[in-house]
C-alpha cells in the first residue's frame, strides 16, 4: 500500500490509485480504484466485513449505518474514494477486545432485534445519536432550541432513531436497550 | 463500462476548471446523487468533490450569516446563531430526513437535489419529461398523491422535496455562485425554475457554475417556525410544509414571511398571502383568506386535492401559533 500524508492530499482516481488509506475499525485500507464504489460495497465486497448490512441501498433504512470520525452516516449513499483520510467503525469495530460494547449487551438483555439485520446499523446510530445528544444536537422534538442540554427522553430517542427501520417490530426492544445505555446520563 | 472520474476540489477555482466538461457533476455529501447514479437517472463522467471547500459559518457585517456551501446540515441546524435568530431554518432541517442523512448533505446540495417523484426514478417503466425531454409524464394521470398543486405545468407536475430551502425562501436568502466569468448572487426565490415546458431545466444556474454560499439578511422577525405535515410523523418527504415569520402591532400583521413546502416544483414564496396579511388584524378570518389568495391559483390532480385543504388549514394554523408567540 502506497502512503502519503493524510492532510493535503489530492486524489484524481482516473486511471485508479489512491495514496490517502481509509482507517476502518482502526486498520487501514486503500480506498478503490473504482470511484462508483459505495463504502458499504467496499466494507463489505472489499475488506469482507460483512456486519454492515444492505438493506434498501438507496438510504431509506439505515441499515448501512456507519461511523465516520464518530458521526453517524449511511454507507449505501457514500463513495468510498470520498473517505480516505478517515475514520470509519463498524459494527466490527465496537466490541472492545472481544468485550462486547454496553450497547451490544443491551440489545442481547432486552430483544432488541429478531432477525437481527438492522441490528448493526441500529447500534452504530444509537452510538453516533449520543454523541449529538452530549453536545446539544436539537431534533425535530426538541422544544426549545435554546436549551444547550438535552434530554433523552422517550420521544427524543424514537425521533433520532427515525432513520432505522426494524421491519421485524423489535422497535420496542430497541428503544429499552438504547434507553438502559443513554437515556437520562444526558447521553 | 462507463468511465467515472472523481477528483476532489482544492478550492473553487479549482472545482470550476474541473467542471468544464458537460458531464461533470458538483458532488456534495452523495445523498441524492449517488442514488440518482445508482438508478441511472444521472450519468456523470466525472464527479467533482466539493465537500472541502468552506464549510464555515459567519457573521456579516450587516448582522446576517454566511453559510459556506460544504456546510453539512446538521452543523447548520446545531449553529447557536440559526438556533437563536433563525429558529424556521433549524426547525426545517431537523424536519427533513434522518440524522445520517443531514450529517451527510451539504447546504449546496440541498438546494441543487432533484425530486423524488417515481416516475422520474423509474428509468426503465415510466415517462418523464424531466429525464427524457419530450418523453411526457406519466406521473399526471398517475399515481400523484404527493405532487404538485401550485406552478406546475402540463409537462411536469414534480415537487421540490427541500425542506431547509422552504425556510430559506421565507428568510430572503441569497445565494452566492462562481463560474469561469466571475461571480453572482441569485435570490434563493429565483435560483429555481418552474417547469413550463422545460422542466429538465430546474435552476437559473449556467452548466459549470458553482454554488460556493448561501447569505440570510438580518432576522429581524422574532416568532417564526417550521410546520411539516407529512404520512408518518419522522423521516417522510412532505406532504404540505409551512415556513413563517410574523411580527405583531398591537392586533395587526405589521410583517410577515411565508413559503410553502410539498406543494410545488421550488421553495414556494406565498407572496399573494403575505400581501393580504399585512397591516390586516391577526384574526383566523385574515389568515384563511390570505391562504385561499395564494391558493387560488391551484390546479390539483386527481391524487392531490386534499393539499389544497391541508395547506389552507396549515398555513392558518402556523400563523394562530406565531401570534400567540408574538404576544406572549
Amino acid at each position: 500500500m502506497r502512503r502519503a500524508s493524510l492532510n493535503g492530499v489530492r486524489t484524481l482516481l482516473l486511471k485508479g490509485e489512491s495514496f490517502v488509506p481509509i482507517i476502518i475499525n482502526g486498520r487501514e485500507a486503500s480506498a478503490p480504484a473504482d470511484a462508483r464504489v459505495s463504502l458499504l460495497d467496499f466494507v463489505r465486497e472489499h475488506l469482507e466485513l460483512y456486519g454492515t448490512k444492505k438493506g434498501c441501498n438507496q438510504g431509506a433504512c439505515g441499515a448501512c449505518t456507519v461511523l465516520v470520525d464518530g458521526e453517524r452516516i449511511l454507507s449505501c449513499l457514500a463513495l468510498a474514494v470520498q473517505y480516505d483520510g478517515r475514520e470509519v467503525t463498524t459494527i466490527e469495530g465496537l466490541a472492545d477486545d472481544g468485550a462486547l460494547h454496553p450497547l451490544q449487551q443491551a440489545f442481547i438483555d432486552h430483544d432488541g432485534f429478531q432477525c437481527g439485520y438492522c441490528t448493526p446499523g441500529q447500534i452504530c446510530s444509537a452510538v453516533g445519536m449520543a454523541d449529538e445528544v452530549a453536545r446539544g444536537v436539537p431534533s425535530h422534538v426538541t422544544a426549545d432550541l435554546g436549551a444547550t442540554e438535552v434530554t433523552l427522553d422517550h420521544d427524543e430517542l424514537r425521533e433520532r432513531m427515525s432513520g432505522n427501520l426494524c421491519r421485524c417490530g423489535a422497535h420496542n426492544g430497541i428503544v429499552d436497550a438504547i434507553a438502559e445505555v443513554y437515556a437520562g446520563s444526558g447521553a | 463500462m462507463i468511465e467515472l472520474a472523481y477528483t476532489r476540489a482544492a478550492d473553487p477555482a479549482d472545482a470550476i476548471r474541473h467542471a468544464q466538461n458537460e458531464d461533470a457533476k458538483y458532488l456534495g455529501g452523495g445523498t441524492n446523487l449517488v442514488d440518482l447514479m445508482r438508478e441511472t437517472v444521472e450519468v456523470p463522467s466525472v464527479l467533482v468533490d466539493v465537500t472541502g471547500l468552506s464549510a464555515e459559518i459567519e457573521e456579516t457585517d450587516d448582522g446576517g450569516l454566511m453559510i459556506w456551501a460544504a456546510t453539512r446540515n446538521t452543523a447548520l441546524a446545531e449553529h447557536p446563531a440559526v438556533r437563536s435568530r433563525y429558529p424556521m431554518l433549524t426547525r426545517a432541517i431537523v424536519a427533513g430526513a434522518s440524522a445520517q442523512i443531514r450529517n451527510m448533505a451539504t447546504v449546496g446540495g440541498n438546494l441543487l437535489q432533484r425530486t423524488r417523484c417515481t416516475y422520474f426514478y423509474d428509468t426503465d417503466g415510466s415517462r418523464c419529461n424531466k429525464r427524457s425531454p419530450g418523453e411526457g409524464c406519466d406521473a399526471i394521470e398517475g399515481f400523484n398523491r404527493n405532487h404538485a398543486i401550485l406552478g406546475a405545468s402540463p409537462a411536469c407536475v414534480a415537487t421540490h422535496p427541500s425542506d431547509m430551502c422552504v425556510a430559506l425562501a421565507a428568510l430572503d436568502a441569497v445565494v452566492h455562485v462562481r463560474s469561469t466569468s466571475g461571480e453572482r448572487t441569485v435570490a434563493l426565490c429565483d435560483l429555481h425554475r418552474l417547469p413550463e415546458d422545460r422542466p429538465d431545466l430546474e435552476t437559473i444556474l449556467e452548466p459549470g457554475e458553482l454554488i460556493t454560499a448561501v447569505q440570510l439578511p438580518p432576522s429581524n422577525l422574532s416568532a417564526q417556525t417550521y410546520r411539516k405535515v407529512r404520512d408518518r410523523s419522522s423521516y417522510a418527504f412532505a406532504l404540505v410544509s409551512v415556513a413563517a415569520a410574523l411580527e405583531l402591532d398591537g392586533d395587526a400583521i405589521a410583517d410577515v414571511r411565508l413559503a410553502l413546502g410539498g406543494v410545488a416544483p421550488k421553495p414556494w414564496r406565498a407572496w399573494r398571502a403575505e400581501e393580504a396579511l399585512r397591516g390586516q388584524p391577526a384574526t383566523e378570518t385574515t389568515f384563511l383568506q390570505a391562504a385561499d389568495a395564494e391558493l387560488a391559483g391551484a390546479r390539483p390532480l386527481a391524487g392531490n386535492a386534499f393539499k389544497v385543504g391541508l395547506a389552507r388549514r396549515t398555513l392558518a394554523a402556523v400563523l394562530q401559533q406565531l401570534t400567540e408567540e408574538a404576544r406572549s
